[in-house]
This record gives C-alpha cells, structure tokens and sequence, in this order.
C-alpha cells in the first residue's frame, strides 16, 4: 500500500532497519549504551541536531488520493568519523539528544571495526525493546478480542 | 473595526501575573507536571494535537498547562508554536492498513476477518461518576491474551469493493496535494484540501453537523463501516539519504463510514464512503470527520444540496477553532471609534424621528 517505490537505487535494508530501531528505541536506552561504550571514536558534528515540522499525509479512504493530516515535530542531526564517514539521526519530537546519539550509533555502524559492537551494545537490546513493547500492546488489544452474539434473528 | 489604542501596560501586566497565579493555584497542592498531562489527560492532549494540527504529546501538553485546560487556547498556543518552526519536508503516506491495531471495530459485520478488538474504550461503560477517584486510584494492570497467529486483518472496505458493493479508493500520485496551510482554500475544494481541512477542524462544530445530518438535514442512512486506532509508523525520505527511513510511531484514529445508495446519479445503486483520520486516540472527531466528508460529496455525486452540512463554503469556512475564536474574540478589543461613529447616527436618526412624531415636517 505504500507509494514511495520512486528512489532509483534500491533501498539499503540494512540501513533502514537500523535508523528505524534507533528512532524507536527509548532515548535512556541510547544513552546508557553510549556511556558504557568504551573507548568511542572521535564523532564531530556535520549539522547540531535541529527540530523542525513534517507534514504527515495520509490516504482518503486509507488507499486512495494523499492529503494532508497536520504535522509532526521531527529533530535530525549528523556526524562524521574522522574517515568522514557519515551517520544521520532522524527522530519524532523535539529530541535533540535523542537525534545526536542515534547519528553517533549510524556512524559507528557504518564503520567495520564498530559495527558488531554497535549491534550488541544498541541494535539488539532496541529490538528487543521494541518487539516487546508491540508483542505487550498486541496482548492488550487481545484480551479486548469480542465475539457479539446476535439476539435478533438476523435476515 | 477596532481602534488601535496605547497604555495600559502595567494592567496587563498584572492581569497576565495574576492568571498565572491561578494557573498554579493553591501552591500547598502539587503542581502538575508534564508527565502528568500527557499520561493521565491523554484524550485532551489528543484533541488539542488534532486541531493544533501537531502530533506532539510534548508540546501539546505544555500547551495545554499553560492554557489551564482551556481547549481552544491551547489549540491556538500550538498552532502559534507551530509558525516557529521550519518546515523541514513532508512524510510519506501513513500506511493504515498496517496499523499495529489497538482497537478495531465493524460494527456492520458481526463476523469479519481480523475479527474485532475493543481496545481501551468508553463505549460500554455506564458513564457513573468513580468516586475512588477522589483517593488514590490505583486500578489492576491491562488484561493480556495470547494474538492467534494468524492475524489477518482485511479492512471491510476492501471485501466491499471485491463485491463491487462500493468504488475502491485509488492512489494517484502523480497529483499535486493541496496545503491549506500554504495557500488559501479554494472552492470548490479538492478532496485533498476539504480532508486537511476538516482533520483540522473543531470537533464540535464537526460533531454538530454530523448529528444535524443523522437528523435528516441533507443526511443519509449512514453506518460505520470500520473504526480503528492504533500505531503507525511514520518515514520520510531524507535529501541526504535519498531512501524513506522510519522516524518513529504515532496513534492514529481512522473510521470509514458507508451510506447505502439506491439511486445514486449515475453510480447505480451501491455504498458511498466517507473517510476520517485524526491524531491519537479522536475517535469521536475521526467519525464526524467521515461524515461530514461524505456529506461535502453532494456536489461531487450530483445531490441537492440543500443542509449546512453540504455547503462546502459555509462548512469549510466555519470549521477552524483559531479562526473562529480570533474573529469572536476581537470584539472585546477597543471599538471606540466605530461605536461612537454608530452612535451619533442613531442618535440623529433618534432625534429625526421624534421631529417626525411633533408634526414637524409632513413630506
């Protein structure tokens, strides 16, 4: 149902998983990561983390032609390593924190000597984090699961 | 018109230093914090983002604290924020059909895949005041299930149109999408604008004329299809990038309403839809917003129109809350000058008329 087929390359999975799961993952999961880390590369700032507005669209009848719904708050920041090897953060609110190490973890990531601790330090325990945060919310609507009996003869 | 007018600083001053006394109140109770509001008065904070028109629980309830819970002021509060800040793009289209449901409801099939879930509703509740509320309340954890695997969930629209019952809503993205926000609304409004606009509007001039159309005023025979709330997941594509990338998760509440059509123009008989989608946990707003759109279809489907709710210029017009409440509110601004001007012509025609009644002159 998503539309947005249109980038010329294919999308780099890997990539998308990652900044997905840094955007989703609680700020404090971050950060405890990046303070027990041990000896972390020196990151300078491409762009200080900014907060800015995105215009949400959606779909008429959640298929059919977009529009617009409002807006959202969205903070985005990026760093390099000094290989200039780029990482970018993108997250909803105004995060700027938040944005910051989730550029730090993409750099890192992106780099061969970081990439396996990066996925054990962060990129596991914020799967974890956020597959569980679904799996509690699916058991809640669960447990709502309704089966109406009709009292009236139908028809 | 009103007069612009100087002075009076120190009393407004003191009169913005006093309600920001009463905003905090008696400083031997606890003051609220942030935290509070978003968690524990989650459908205010829901309401103000819808018609602030900025998903932001953080925001809204800082808006909301500093608005003493005052809806429409903290709606406008946000909305003012908003202007301050740079827009830095758009999302992709949020794709519904993948919501990670909370709840979902058709209340026109009893048994339909994907089955129906409750959520965390007010429906069924006996609306009687919880005076336990009053201590300390402390209520049992969320019910948890086990989910079946298979978890299916085909939105009743789609079995619809199978049927050929109803016309699938088709994507054409090679269409511009109106920004009321960018430029003036024209009418008569694209679907795009009139959806923008009404996601935006006030939920109860919405809800007002969602009713004034089940009354029979240019309404049809309308059910809910379909209601859902739940997560979605937000991406856009940065320039950097040049790929969609997840930014995060937000609630959403969506409703589909059908309207059966016996004689429908030139369609045949079949099912008319409306479409609503609101920010959080609306969901009365999202189905006012479904009616209401169904409603401004009359001149898209060649019906009379002959209701408020089908006029496009009076519901379109009238809907924004900001707007509404600036226009009402500017009266209390100084209209020294107008009045007095209205004034001297009243009391001219005032003293006409009592020459008129001493048998002055006769024409």
């Amino acid at each position: 149902m998503t539309a947005h087929s249109t980038s010329p390359a294919p999308e780099p999975r890997e990539r998308q998983e990652r900044l997905a799961l840094l955007a989703r993952a609680p700020e404090e999961l971050l950060e405890a990561a990046w303070q027990e880390l041990p000896g972390k590369p020196r990151l300078t700032p491409l762009r200080p983390p900014e907060t800015g507005l995105l215009m949400v669209r959606g779909r008429a009848g959640g298929t059919g032609r977009q529009f617009h719904l409002g807006e959202v708050a969205v903070t985005r920041a990026a760093v390099c390593l000094p290989d200039g090897t780029a990482g970018y953060g993108y997250v909803l609110g105004q995060r700027s924190r938040h944005a910051e190490l989730a550029a730090c973890f993409d750099a890192m990531a992106a780099d061969g000597s970081w990439a396996a601790e990066v996925q054990r330090a962060v990129l596991d325990p914020a799967a974890r984090h956020v597959e569980a945060e679904d799996a509690a919310a699916r058991q809640r609507a669960e447990a709502t699961r309704v089966d109406f009996s009709t009292l009236v003869r139908e028809g | 018109m009103y007069a612009t007018v100087k002075g009076g600083e120190q009393a407004i001053d003191n009169a913005h230093r006093w309600l920001a006394d009463q905003r905090r109140g008696d400083r031997g109770v606890a003051e609220l914090d942030l935290a509070q509001i978003r968690q524990q008065m989650g459908r205010a904070v829901d309401r103000v983002m819808s018609e602030g028109s900025l998903a932001d629980p953080e925001l809204a309830a800082v808006a909301l604290k500093q608005a003493q819970g005052d809806i429409n002021e903290a709606v406008f509060l946000l909305r003012a924020y908003r202007n301050t800040l740079p827009r830095l793009g758009r999302t992709e289209p949020l794709d519904t059909g993948a919501m990670r449901l909370d709840r979902r409801i058709t209340p026109v099939f009893k048994d339909t895949p994907g089955g129906q879930m409750l959520g965390p509703t007010f429906d069924y509740s006996h609306r009687l005041l919880d005076f336990s509320l009053a201590g300390n309340d402390d209520p049992p954890p969320a019910a948890e299930a086990e989910p079946a695997a298979d978890g299916a969930v085909t939105p009743i629209t789609e079995q619809l149109v199978r049927e050929g019952l109803t016309e699938p809503d088709l994507a054409d993205d090679t269409q511009p999408v109106a920004d009321i926000t960018r430029e003036p609304l024209r009418l008569p409004a694209g679907r795009d604008a009139r959806l923008q606009a009404l996601a935006r509007g006030d939920e109860g001039f919405l809800l007002g004329l969602a009713y004034s159309t089940q009354r029979g005023h240019g309404g049809h025979k309308v059910y809910a299809g379909e209601v859902r709330q739940g997560e979605v997941t937000v991406s856009f594509v940065p320039e950097e990038l040049g790929f969609p990338v997840e930014i995060g998760r937000m609630t959403v509440s969506e409703c589909h309403v059908l309207t059966p059509e016996q004689a429908d123009s030139d369609r045949g008989p079949g099912l008319a839809r409306g479409y609503g989608l609101a920010f959080g946990r609306s969901e009365r707003k999202a189905m006012t917003m479904a009616l209401v759109d169904r409603a401004l279809q009359a001149r898209e489907r060649g019906e009379r129109i002959q209701a408020p709710a089908q006029d496009e210029e009076y519901v379109l017009g009238h809907l924004d809350s900001v707007h509404a409440a600036g226009f009402l509110e500017h009266l209390k601004l100084p209209h020294y000058v107008d009045f007095q001007a209205e004034l001297a012509t009243l009391r001219a025609l005032q003293q006409r008329n009592d020459r008129d009644d001493d048998g002055g002159d006769q024409p």
